[in-house]
């Protein structure tokens, strides 16, 4: 088989481009191993302590392999000892039972600690107060909303560096997921739930963030930069976005979140509790939320259940907060939800 | 009325793109080459008898994996679009809904469509005669399990040119999946195409585990049985409780679609989650379920290849079952991210984990089966060969993957597809190349020519690090999975066009394969296998001539040991088996022709039209068919004949006496 053996050439050959390529001015481009807040560090180590573990295994094997191979060709003048019925020995099927089991026990371990320390909710350790965004996933676009500083923006995530954020994400479309590779890893964003993930940009600069589960049409638009800067930057920025931006108004907030893409967008003010409004209209429960439809149907001013002007509670009568903490997951606890206040009616 | 059928028409058909309007006239052209083709030839009566109601288990095997071959042809179309269009940075070669539609149905075809009845085929080939078994247990059901896949197989297809394709994701998520998101009929064709062929791979695992265990051969105990229909009922139990799983799942979304119910939704107290974890429920174990046959099939090749004893045949039996047992405690591991928490995690994390104990320990007894062997590398061994590397790799990105803070990384990148793809086509595919090429002679009596052989698999190789290789780099770059297109300044084209290059590669060497195919039918005279036993083979389908009597053994086979027909081969009794002593035979036992499977299907098929267009008047004709179908077959007392002795004796004479010669 000569043209095999020159296959076999190319096949090398194709395997070193393709190394030189990904290592070759691209690596700054490989942002996951390129991190620049402490989750994201630590998922990276994460990764490169379960890849050195998993070759422990399978660079000698791979070796092995090639080798038997080789040495266990039937080819004329090859001496090597050939037992046909040789099937069977307890010591090496005991190696080959327990290297791996020592191998996956030892990642397991790794991993149960790992899984613990970077659950998503957990607040990151700092002396700085967190900063709370709330994410929403519209189609096909994202609305990020400060309740502290009181403003919004779409497609543009401006935050402090050095300071823990708070994500509080849920979706008012098809179920997304919110990922910025060099902070850390992405979390759901669905619709009916406030998932919290906790992020902190180390370092100043302009870092890549998009939706990572598929929402339809124009999925592949719902990308945003997320800029990190200093401190005075940034309250500089919320000043000026106060000053210049316009307000988003409930019927904006509705026309935002009709099906359609949108570059970048800031505002100077956003309805009281739109975040909170937009989690329970989906949320579960045997009481009725706010339907998609009634939504629609609804003028906003005119909401007979609520108790603020511009924020349509649900209709159920017999809601409570404890209703409302159910379908608010993962460690949000009431305090953490600021402006929300759905009374009862 | 010119205007109303012209305005359903618009509706109906999918319009407005040459690519399908392309698809029209093909499917058109090569419809009616075929009817013309068998009535010039007159060869639809022969066609009838001798396939479509055949309930012979080779010929049915035969038909699953010519049909899994043209779903293939779909599927790696699909893929080739899919990265044409990714090739360079903000290409509009498809638009994005058309992609979206593209791969939807890749991923459906290539695992429901092409990967499914690929491995029935290679069951229904091959496990009844390593079993010594001259049929399944129930001829019938089998025939209708295959019609079955066929109708659902054609209903999905379908929405390519009517009504549109399903777009929602392989596993078609809600609430995306549902009406407010989704209001075509494209999920419909979805449910209803899955939901008919589901049904049919339900009752083939029922058949193989009855088969498996109550049909082997005198003296087969089950730890004397062969390795692939070992692999084949650890994949059956594993078929047997999850598919009812995915038949529900699929039910309440059809409700929530077609009744207004409210399983899925957002609203009415409706909750996409329980679709997702149901849906995994199934879909976990469905890898494993297409992947452990695949080990089979090494299993067998290592050991004839090597001419040695499998090592440790305990340990793989026991290992392929652990397996089967843990793919349904893994789940969850498909959703780290949807917040379950790290108690939740943590233990899909470690149960998935595990799952590499008893995979590496597979890999070494193959290693070691072939340590003090002689190696002869034949197309069967060296897929055999190209796996392990590719599935060791691919089974590290796994492990790699379910560390689940890190999973927080991989999850929805491109990362995640090249790790399926490298377990799925190096596990799955490679296993089921290395299956037919080793099993073809078996089927069709005449071997496939090698050389062509040997470049399609350098071609599928080298095409496939090119294609997926990058790819795990492009998940690190922060490339998510089924975005349409991307732009110049993400650093993502050099990777994407190497990998598109990659997956022309592999278009080719599926073009060898067909040639080595046709290649191999036009010069068969010349490649006759007139041994029976072309590879010096170890278990008992060597035994009878290639291809097999439809009633596989003339005499049923004594068996005595583990690789029964290589014993007998070096203690040299198997001449005696090869002249059948006439006093020996006796007249066989052997089910009829039915047409019914293929008519039910067919009720089917047009019941599954009718619920994904709301026609009843098209369902239920279609349903009552069905139970017509059902109603009379019960009452078909005359299911069976026996074989004479005389035309055993016949058809032995005829087989052998090329041995002979």
């Amino acid at each position: 088989m000569k043209l095999p053996k020159k296959l076999r050439w190319l096949a090398s050959l194709s395997m070193l481009v393709c190394l030189l390529l990904a290592s070759t001015g691209c690596s700054e481009k490989i942002i996951v191993l390129n991190p620049k807040g402490p989750i994201a560090e630590h998922q990276r180590d994460l990764m490169l302590i379960s890849t050195v573990l998993g070759c422990l295994v399978i660079i000698p094997v791979l070796i092995l392999t090639a080798f038997i191979i080789w040495r266990y060709r039937d080819k004329p003048g090859r001496k090597a000892s050939y037992s046909p019925n040789w099937a069977h020995s307890t010591k090496l099927e005991l190696i080959w039972w327990g290297i791996p089991i020592i191998i996956i026990a030892t990642l397991g371990v790794i991993t149960a600690h790992a899984t613990y320390a970077l659950e998503p909710s957990k607040p990151l350790e700092s002396n700085v107060k967190p900063i709370t965004v709330q994410v929403t996933s519209l189609n096909w676009k994202w609305l990020f909303q400060y309740p502290e500083q009181g403003i919004a923006t779409v497609n543009e995530l401006k935050i402090p560096q050095g300071v823990p954020i708070r994500f509080e994400v849920t979706a008012d479309s098809p179920m997304n997921s919110f990922w910025i590779p060099q902070l850390g890893g992405q979390i759901y964003a669905m619709s009916g739930m406030a998932m919290t993930l906790y992020l902190q940009a180390d370092e100043q600069g302009k870092y890549w963030g998009s939706g990572a589960n598929f929402t339809g049409k124009d999925f592949a638009k719902m990308y945003f930069d997320v800029d990190a800067v200093g401190t005075d930057e940034f309250d500089q920025w919320v000043k000026q976005v106060k000053a210049d931006s316009p307000e988003l108004t409930l019927d904006g907030y509705k026309e935002l979140a009709q099906p359609s893409t949108l570059k970048t967008q800031t505002y100077s003010a956003f309805p009281k509790g739109l975040f909170e409004m937009t989690v329970t209209k989906y949320a579960s429960s045997h009481h009725h939320g706010l339907s998609q439809k009634e939504m629609k149907d609804m003028p906003a001013s005119h909401d007979p259940g609520s108790t603020h002007e511009d924020m349509p509670a649900s209709h159920d009568h017999g809601s409570t907060d404890e209703d409302m903490s159910e379908s608010h997951d993962h460690g949000s606890t009431d305090e953490d939800m600021p402006g929300m206040d759905m009374g009862d009616s | 009325m010119f205007d109303q059928i012209k305005e359903f028409a618009s509706g109906f058909f999918v319009t407005g793109d040459p690519l399908i309007y392309g698809a029209d006239v093909s499917i058109l052209l090569v419809t009616a080459a075929i009817i013309f083709t068998l009535t010039y030839f007159k060869k639809w009566r022969w066609l009838w008898r001798e396939w479509l109601t055949s309930v012979d288990h080779k010929k049915i095997g035969i038909m699953y994996i010519l049909a899994a071959f043209l779903m293939m042809f779909r599927g790696g179309v699909d893929a080739l679009l899919m990265r044409a269009q990714l090739a360079i940075p903000g290409a509009d070669f498809l638009q994005p809904d058309h992609y979206n539609e593209v791969f939807t149905t890749h991923g459906v075809i290539m695992i429901l469509f092409m990967a499914m009845p690929f491995m029935f085929g290679l069951f229904n080939i091959i496990v009844p005669l390593q079993i010594g078994a001259r049929d399944v247990a129930y001829p019938i059901l089998n025939s209708l399990s295959f019609w079955l896949f066929f109708a659902g197989a054609m209903l999905f297809n379908l929405s390519f040119v009517i009504g549109g394709s399903p777009d929602a994701g392989w596993l078609a998520y809600p609430p995306y999946s549902e009406l407010m998101y989704n209001p075509g009929v494209g999920q419909d064709f979805y449910i209803w195409g899955i939901q008919i062929s589901g049904i049919g791979s339900l009752m083939t695992g029922i058949n193989f585990l009855v088969t498996i265990l109550k049909m082997r051969a005198p003296g087969m105990k089950l730890m004397k049985m062969p390795l692939f229909p070992w692999s084949v009922l650890s994949s059956c139990i594993a078929i047997i409780f999850s598919f009812p799983i995915l038949t529900a799942t699929l039910a309440l979304l059809f409700l929530d679609r077609y009744a207004g119910a409210h399983f899925f939704t957002l609203d009415g107290g409706g909750n996409p989650m329980m679709y997702i974890n149901l849906i995994w429920m199934w879909g976990h174990p469905e890898v494993y379920i297409i992947v452990l046959p695949a080990f089979g099939i090494f299993s067998e090749i290592v050991s004839t290849f090597s001419r040695k004893k499998l090592f440790g045949y305990q340990s793989m039996v026991y290992a392929m079952i652990i397996i089967s047992v843990l793919s349904f405690l893994v789940w969850a591991h498909h959703f780290f991210t949807m917040g379950s928490g790290a108690g939740v995690n943590t233990f899909f994390a470690l149960s998935t984990m595990l799952i590499a104990i008893p995979t590496g320990v597979k890999v070494f007894n193959w290693l070691f089966t072939m340590f003090r062997g002689r190696i002869t590398v034949k197309t069967p061994m060296l897929w055999t060969i190209g796996f392990i590397p590719c599935f060791i790799v691919g089974g590290l990105t796994g492990v790699l993957l379910s560390v689940a803070p890190a999973d927080f990384q991989f999850h929805n990148s491109y990362f995640l597809i090249a790790h399926f793809h490298q377990v799925i086509i190096g596990g799955v595919i490679f296993g089921y190349f290395a299956g037919l090429y080793y099993w073809w002679p078996k089927m069709f009596g005449f071997t496939l020519n090698e050389h062509i052989g040997k470049w399609a698999f350098w071609f599928w190789n080298i095409g496939f690090y090119a294609c997926f290789m990058p790819q795990y780099v492009l998940g690190l770059m922060g490339m998510t999975r089924r975005v349409v297109s991307y732009g110049w300044d993400k650093g993502w084209w050099p990777l994407n066009f190497v990998s598109t290059i990659g997956a022309a590669l592999m278009g080719i060497a599926f073009v060898l394969q067909v040639w080595q195919i046709i290649h191999g039918v036009k010069h068969y005279r010349k490649n006759l296998d007139t041994t029976g036993d072309p590879w010096d083979g170890r278990t008992l389908e060597w035994s009878i001539p290639s291809p097999a009597p439809h009633y596989n053994f003339a005499v049923l086979p004594q068996v005595e040991e583990l690789d029964d027909w290589w014993e007998k081969k070096q203690r040299g009794v198997h001449k005696q088996l090869n002249n059948i002593a006439e006093e020996k035979l006796e007249p066989i036992h052997m089910p009829k022709n039915s047409g019914m499977p293929i008519i039910m299907a067919g009720c089917w098929f047009l019941a599954g039209f009718g619920f994904v267009f709301h026609w009843l008047w098209l369902t239920i004709p279609g349903l009552a068919g069905v139970a017509i179908c059902m109603l009379a077959h019960s009452f078909n007392y005359d299911t069976d004949y026996y074989i004479p002795v005389k035309e055993i004796k016949e058809t032995e004479a005829a087989l052998r006496k090329v041995t002979i010669s």
